[in-house]
């Protein structure tokens, strides 16, 4: 391990973030679907894949990178308050395993509806011109698109957590993840509110795709390992915790980045050990509630 | 506790005035099942395929052991039977071992990884489980891939030859497909009298009372921690058996055994044959290869009307197949 300085470390570290940036973006669609409709969308890496694909048509009809940055999430946005109306809300109340069942299936639909429009093949992914190339960062040059996920992911966070604090549709989704019966009671159409966060949820899930695209590609088997990982963190974070969320996946991120400079045969399973790690010692997770799960 | 012969079903939904026969029938329902497989390959145009099913329908059916009779769902069942296909593989392959052997090394290999997973995974509950099982077992498929000198990591792990099969000195030629699907099927029928015991036992009582009210069954005195691991481990058991099964019928073990997918397919084929219920899993890893075989034969896109059945039955027939059969013919 020759030269392995203290700056090689810290760069690791950057493409640690801007990896955790990705995982942040998932799981906080993850776990904010989970707190609002106690509903885990197993279709959530199909939809990230999904919002990579819709990308490449965007691109491909003639739209620029900064375009499909707003077309993407909407349009993925679109299809899952769809998915929600019609396929989910017939099941509510029916148990929590239906909903993640048919969510589950869903992923099948869409990654072959994928396959048939788009071809089993995947498709490179340009970085936009723009933000090619590498800056200088103190301690090493890193790559100007890492820099821009991680703004990205802390835009799309900020934004979130302003609607959430600092509207009254997001007092009235707080609220509804609280106790939705008394939100009912109220005379808030709460069925409104959920089909809102699917669709949130979802299209954020699309902009971490897109986001990723230009540093791994797209295929349509890309939503699978990356939902695992989002579980990962989401567990690691604890369910339905957006904080838990964005501090557990940028650990993982982390985590993931400096094993596979450090002992890269373990770094596919490290993340795995890691959570295992926080299974014995905090099995709710970070922030999670306790009992929440019961 | 309730006696043994109701608990084939939910509790709830067992009915006093039941049709006389009916009630019979459920009381034979390991010899009806048995007799079925036994005819079974009669009825079907490949035999390589009525082996396909057997085979999934065992690990259909340890996985309905735990999600149809406990109310747990694992999404990491796939490295339960992985296991169990790879260790009576390597004791083929690197050790030597006789066949049958290698399939007790095969259900041991199961049941020590539904030991290892069970332990974290029983720390969490509910929605956790399912994303903590499959988060595991992608775990254990990624330590398969990387240990090629054991495995063969991505080519898979090859030449588990067996071509004769001999007990108490009659020998039965493996490569004939219908001496295979019977040799297949004796190790089935086993697993189905062991799990209609496990099933009428108290503990069988236990698991499905855990299931229907779990604060009520610690009220009760039982320990619910320890036996959803002990279901875990027994399901594990099952997979192993269908593991190794798989793979003296491949000769090979591919590594997509371990994939996550598999782990879908048990869920799969166990919600549309009826989870929950004795015969279900055949019924539904039957209906899911046949779909699959016929499809495929018209499209390569054979997963997306897999897919679209799947949330077919999630929204209309959560009973699945059989289930709503038993439910149609119970009235």
């Amino acid at each position: 391990m020759a030269g392995l300085t203290l700056d090689l470390i810290g760069l690791q570290l950057f493409t640690g973030l801007a990896l955790g940036a990705v995982y942040v973006l998932l799981a906080i669609g993850l776990s904010l679907i989970f707190g609002m409709l106690t509903v885990v969308n197993f279709a959530h890496g199909a939809f990230y894949m999904l919002g990579a694909y819709v990308g490449v048509y965007l691109l491909a009809l003639g739209g620029n990178f900064w375009l499909c940055l707003v077309a993407v999430p909407i349009i993925v946005g679109t299809i899952g308050l769809v998915v929600e109306r019609f396929l989910i809300r017939p099941l509510y109340g029916r148990g929590i395993d239906y909903p993640l069942l048919l969510t589950f299936g869903l992923s099948y639909v869409i990654v072959e509806l994928v396959r048939i429009a788009f071809g089993k093949a995947g498709y490179p992914f340009d970085t936009p011109e723009l933000l090619q190339g590498a800056v200088d960062i103190g301690i090493g040059y890193f790559p100007l698109y890492r820099l821009f996920v991680i703004a990205a992911a802390g835009v799309v966070l900020l934004g979130l957590w302003l609607f959430l604090e600092r509207t009254s549709f997001g007092l009235i989704i707080r609220a509804g993840a609280r106790d939705p019966q008394i939100v009912r009671v109220l005379g808030v159409d709460v069925a409104r509110v959920w089909l809102v966060v699917f669709g949130i949820g979802t299209g954020i899930a699309a902009l971490a795709g897109l986001l990723a695209a230009p540093l791994q590609g797209v295929i349509p088997e890309m939503g699978g390992p990356i939902l695992v990982e989002a579980f990962v963190v989401t567990v690691v974070g604890g369910m339905g915790s957006l904080l838990g969320a964005v501090l557990a996946g940028l650990l993982v991120g982390v985590v993931v980045s400096l094993s596979s400079l450090f002992v890269p045969e373990m770094a596919k399973v490290s993340i795995f050990a890691l959570m295992a790690i926080v299974l014995l010692i905090r099995p709710q997770g970070f922030f999670g509630r306790a009992g929440l799960m019961s | 506790m309730h006696e043994a012969s109701h608990i084939s079903e939910p509790l709830a939904a067992a009915p006093r005035h039941r049709a006389s026969w009916f009630e019979l029938a459920r009381q034979h329902r390991v010899l009806l099942s048995s007799a079925f497989l036994l005819a079974f390959p009669l009825v079907m145009p490949f035999t390589a395929l009525a082996v396909n099913i057997l085979i999934y329908g065992l690990y259909a059916l340890g996985f309905n052991l735990l999600f149809g009779y406990l109310g747990l769902l694992s999404f990491g069942h796939a490295a339960l039977f992985g296991t169990g296909a790879y260790l009576c593989g390597i004791a083929i392959v690197h050790f030597g071992m006789p066949w049958y052997a290698a399939i007790v090394v095969g259900v041991l290999g199961g049941v020590a990884m539904a030991a290892a997973i069970g332990v974290l995974a029983i720390r969490t509950r509910g929605i956790y489980f399912a994303m903590v099982t499959m988060a595991l077992s992608q775990c254990v498929y990624y330590l398969f891939y990387q240990a090629i000198d054991w495995t063969g990591g991505e080519n898979g792990l090859r030449g588990i030859n067996v071509r004769e099969i001999s007990i108490f000195g009659l020998k039965f030629d493996f490569i004939d497909p219908l001496t295979r699907y019977y040799v297949v099927a004796a190790f089935v029928i086993l697993a189905l009298i062991f799990l209609s015991r496990i099933l009428a036992s108290p503990f069988g009582a236990v698991i499905e009372a855990v299931r229907e009210n779990e604060a009520r069954a610690r009220a009760s005195g039982y320990n619910v921690t320890a036996t959803r691991l002990i279901a875990f481990i027994l399901s594990g058991a099952f997979c192993g058996l269908a593991g190794a099964l798989q793979a003296l019928h491949l000769s090979i073990v591919p590594i997509e055994i371990m994939h996550y997918e598999t782990s879908g397919l048990a869920v799969m084929m166990s919600l549309l044959g009826g989870m929950g219920t004795f015969f279900g899993p055949f019924v539904g890893a039957a209906v899911f290869l046949l779909l699959e075989n016929l499809v495929s034969l018209w499209t390569v896109h054979w997963q997306l009307f897999v897919g679209a059945v799947f949330m077919v039955c999630v929204l209309f027939f959560p009973k699945g197949i059989w289930g709503t059969l038993l439910q149609r013919v119970q009235k």
